[in-house]
């Protein structure tokens, strides 16, 4: 489902985030990247993501070819892919319902589907009584949820979630980190990032340690 | 085909409402677009009234023999064999004195002073056109004419409505010169406004990339706002040279009776009205596209 061959990224200012990685995540696992801060773990998931495109080596997602693809043909996949950040990147000029819609109104959906499967999937994250709510009034795990809502509301087949419990409290960092194991249950791709190792280690999860940009530790489920 | 009307829809839709959450602004703009085009089209409003003028005016040149007062029937007989016997005349018209009273007292008004003079004080006239127009040929038939007896003043009478038509030739290109001119300002105020709109909306923008947003949908929103100011400023150009000509027709009028007597300024018509507004809109929507391209652009070239 995703794959690295040999990929290193140089940023424009010469640091060097990853350092010939090469891994492959197979279609329904559940895969942690852990690391310090810094150990390329973003960057890995931007990469994924189509976000960055590798200084060399070649990355693979659902058999296409990032590093050669057309915008069009990018957008396309990212619709196929459900993006979780740190920093949310909710809209504060909308509820969220619109928040969560997005990726739906981006896709074409007609407004009834778009508010079945808005509400579906704010049902699903525990938001669906908030859905007229500016995330602003929500609080940080909230905030998170609602992102959640939003990347999995297309239905997609990936899920990259950098850092999703990042800055929460213990008790909210495993709400969180439940919620994918269930997706993944049914059968989604997901590919997480965390500095916390006994939180990844809680779910029993193929995990991918990385260091300094190279991929140090692999331990298997 | 469902999907894309509902793309259009739902853009126009944010259009719409982009335009409604900064009315003041919105309207600023619009009235910058307005009084940009006003010009142009007031000009060639303008210029179409004028092409009409011109269309009533023959501008072939003709030339205009007055004979002396004391010729009579005779001599007018003789003159006129003269002009069938010249090869360069193309065609005559004999105006008699008591005709040119007559056009004079209705063409001047100035009947009542007329009706005091004891006799007719205008002479006999033959307006001559010539089979070749050229300077050459038209200065060696005035001269060929002013020798033929009883031939008093012979006027070649074509300059100014020459000018009139070189007039209409320069003022075309004058409209079309501010057209370009006005035109040109008129996609860097709707560019402007565009990048204003997406460094407001950039978040958005980026967002709904990271999660397959095309460029084409990123875009449309932006296309219709472009679009959407174009046609109101359009409209306002049209009503302000529309409100002007009006304003100006009463002195116009005055001025053109002397020289086109029952000419009336034409109205704007429907068909004109549409495609001006239409170009207008059309210049909203290509201000909005390469600003929007132009920011994309940098989006998918920023340094990673």
């Amino acid at each position: 489902m995703i794959s690295f061959s040999n990929v290193s990224k140089r940023y424009s200012n010469g640091f060097e985030a990853l350092k010939s990685i090469s891994l492959e995540v197979q279609e329904g696992e559940l895969v942690v990247l852990t690391g310090h801060s810094g150990a390329g773990k973003s960057t890995l998931l931007k990469l994924a993501a189509g976000i960055e495109y590798a200084t060399s080596g070649n990355v693979v997602v659902a058999g296409q070819s990032l590093s050669r693809m057309q915008p069009q043909a990018l957008a396309m996949l990212r619709r196929n892919i459900g993006l979780i950040f740190q920093d949310h990147k909710l809209l504060f000029d909308r509820n969220v319902f619109d928040n969560a819609a997005l990726p739906l109104s981006i896709s074409g959906y007609s407004p009834a589907d778009v508010g079945r499967r808005v509400r579906a999937a704010l049902d699903k994250v525990g938001l669906l009584d908030r859905e007229k709510a500016n995330p602003i009034q929500l609080s940080g795990g909230e905030q998170q949820r609602l992102c959640i809502a939003r990347a999995i509301v297309n239905r997609p087949s990936i899920l990259i979630a950098d850092e999703p419990s990042g800055n929460l409290d213990a008790e909210y960092a495993i709400t969180i980190m439940d919620m994918f194991k269930s997706f993944n249950q049914v059968g989604v791709t997901v590919l997480i990032s965390t500095h916390d190792e006994a939180l990844a280690a809680r779910y029993n999860p193929r995990r991918l340690h990385l260091d300094k940009g190279q991929l140090v530790q692999e331990t298997a489920v | 085909m469902k999907v894309w009307l509902r793309y259009q829809r739902e853009a126009l839709n944010r259009a719409v409402k982009r335009l409604r959450q900064a009315p003041f602004a919105a309207l600023i703009s619009v009235l910058v677009i307005g009084m940009a085009l006003a010009l142009p089209v007031g000009l060639y409003l303008t210029l179409l009234n004028l092409h009409s003028i011109a269309g009533r005016i023959n501008a072939e040149p003709q030339i205009s023999v007055f004979l002396t007062l004391d010729s009579g029937p005779a001599d007018i007989q003789t003159f006129e064999a003269a002009l069938k016997g010249n090869r360069s005349v193309a065609r005559y018209q004999f105006i008699s004195k008591d005709q040119a009273l007559m056009e004079m007292r209705d063409a001047t008004g100035l009947g009542d002073a007329l009706d005091t003079l004891d006799k007719n004080p205008l002479p006999h006239a033959f307006v001559v056109r010539a089979k070749t127009n050229t300077p050459e040929a038209l200065e060696a038939l005035r001269n060929d004419l002013s020798q033929l007896p009883k031939a008093e003043f012979v006027q070649l009478d074509s300059a100014w409505a020459k000018r009139l038509a070189a007039f209409n030739s320069a003022g075309e290109k004058i409209v079309l010169i501010l057209a370009v001119a006005l035109g040109s300002a008129l996609l860097a105020v709707i560019g402007n406004t565009i990048r204003l709109q997406i460094l407001m909306q950039r978040e958005e923008i980026e967002v709904g990339r990271l999660i397959g947003a095309t460029d084409n949908y990123v875009r449309r929103p932006y296309l219709y706002f472009g679009a959407l100011q174009g046609l109101l400023g359009g409209i306002i150009a049209m009503a302000l040279a529309v409100a002007a000509l009006f304003w100006l027709s009463d002195n116009i009028s005055e001025l053109i009776q002397i020289y086109a007597p029952g000419f009336r300024p034409q109205a704007v018509s429907w068909q004109t009205s549409t495609v001006i507004v239409a170009a207008a809109a059309l210049l909203g929507w290509l201000g909005a596209y390469a600003s929007v391209s132009m920011y994309l652009r940098q989006l998918t070239t920023a340094p990673r």
